[in-house]
């Protein structure tokens, strides 16, 4: 299917996501994450539309309460009538590649808001915390007039940082009691993090928690970007008010010069991956023997891996 | 890239009884599909807009007190939804009578007792892979 991207040849699913149709919308998402002969036209054709959002991402370890923050967080977005997106991802199994996708069941009080349009991924082998195509997700989530797109990540330990490239506010959730004060400040995740939330904090530890978070921002640098901790109870829906606060005061600070650099980074890194993955493919298609020689040279101590790697790339066709 | 059948595992009704429908899912987990699992006590609408939001191939419906009963109508609202091409199968309680006039309104398969997994993962992925033909039209 090679269509001119012209208005007049787009292909009606295109147009039924540009205008915000749940069904169309899901049917790019799949075509997108299943990189089916749809996505790349869809994606091409989204691209003028992209940027509208504000894409929120939460991280934090299994069990912090990340999904429970977000169906609460997904109310108060409601009642401060913005449409919202929400990407789930959990994980793939490294075993047999199947999933249990389970963050909705705790959003169950959305389904029948029409706003609201949630979408669980798989994260199919990929490491960082989120799916091989959930940036495309969000563009496509984006595309079809999402205020705002709600990430959640797979449950996170110190260094699934990928969110922080794809978010323009980076939210990193505790649970109360897990760790001390130095595992606060070692490097990864917590780093990344715009605004901190202690979640549970009914809990008895909780206060030490947050006090562990605020001496940990205390000895960043004096120039680093203030970062608000907060305390949010999100089975009772307590603190979730400040915390829609913080995210779009954070949505309003980021200035047109910043939202424009990080969208620019985001295609890079698209571009980046596209051509990685041509390379595999590319590599795939050698099987006249080459990969076996350069295998053995490397065995045998006459070649580096590396100047090994040059000849493999020497030999591929890199063309169109 | 590989796409692994995608299926929704629910319970329609009042019945909160979901140990069968967890070990199902955790059945076709390990044989590589993706399950998007709901828990119990979903309503018909609410199955229409998750299988429209997950875009998913397959619905499995655990059914052990005569919840099976409402199936008919989530195969027309399945219909009214434009989502005909979805498979439904139902395991757990259903007398034969019923097991009939639920493949007259469209359902694809009920599994009785005694469904061994072996049962349940392949003709739950042939019936995936047949819904899926059957969406590849935008």
């Amino acid at each position: 299917m090679s269509v001119e991207a012209s208005p007049a040849a787009r292909p009606p699913l295109l147009e039924r996501l540009l205008e915000g149709q749940t069904v169309a919308l899901a049917k790019a998402i799949t075509a997108v994450e299943n990189d089916t002969e749809l996505a790349p036209e869809l994606l091409q054709g989204i691209q003028p539309r992209l940027g509208r959002a504000l894409v929120v991402g939460f991280t934090g370890p299994p069990g912090a309460g990340k999904s429970t923050l977000v169906n609460s967080l997904i109310a108060e977005l409601r009642a401060r009538e913005r449409g919202v997106g929400v990407v789930a991802v959990d994980p793939s199994s490294p075993l047999t590649g199947g999933a249990i996708l389970g963050d909705r069941i705790r959003m169950t009080q959305h389904t029948r808001d029409p706003e609201v349009f949630v979408r669980s991924l798989a994260s199919r082998g990929h490491l960082g915390g989120l799916s091989p195509t959930a940036a495309r997700v969000i563009d496509v989530m984006d595309a079809a007039g999402k205020d705002i797109v709600v990430v959640e990540t797979v449950g996170a330990g110190q260094s699934e940082v990928e969110i922080a490239e794809i978010a323009d506010v980076r939210i990193v959730i505790c649970a109360p009691g897990l760790g001390d004060d130095v595992q606060a400040i070692k490097a990864g995740i917590l780093e990344i993090a715009d605004i901190l939330v202690v979640n549970k904090a009914d809990l008895p530890m909780a206060d030490r928690t947050v006090s562990q978070l605020k001496n940990m921002l205390a000895l960043r640098a004096e120039n680093a970007p203030d970062v608000p901790v907060l305390a949010t109870t999100a089975t009772k829906d307590e603190g979730i008010t400040e915390l829609v606060d913080a995210i779009e005061e954070r949505g309003h600070v980021a200035s047109d010069e910043e939202r424009a650099a990080r969208a620019l980074k985001r295609v890079q890194r698209l571009l980046a991956e596209a051509t990685g993955q041509r390379l595999r493919r590319l590599i795939r298609g050698v099987d006249d023997g080459t990969i076996d020689d350069l295998c053995r040279s490397i065995q045998r101590g006459e070649l580096s891996i590396d100047a090994a790697a040059g000849r493999l790339l020497g030999k591929l066709d890199l063309g169109e | 890239m590989s796409q692994p059948p995608k299926i929704l595992v629910t319970k329609i009704g009042f019945d909160g009884h979901d140990r069968g429908s967890r070990i199902v899912a955790a059945y076709l987990r390990d044989a590589g599909m993706e399950v998007v699992y709901t828990g119990p006590w979903q309503s018909i609408d609410d199955v229409v807009t998750l299988a429209t939001q997950e875009d998913v191939d397959v619905i499995g419906v655990s059914s052990l007190a005569t919840d099976h009963l409402l199936l008919p109508k989530l195969m027309d609202a399945l219909r009214a939804a434009d989502l005909g091409h979805i498979k439904v199968v139902v395991g757990g309680i259903v007398p034969d009578a019923d097991a009939e006039s639920l493949a007259s309104a469209g359902v694809a398969r009920v599994f009785h007792p005694g469904s061994t997994r072996e049962d349940i993962v392949g003709d739950v992925g042939d019936l995936a892979r047949e819904a899926r033909a059957g969406n590849a039209v935008a």
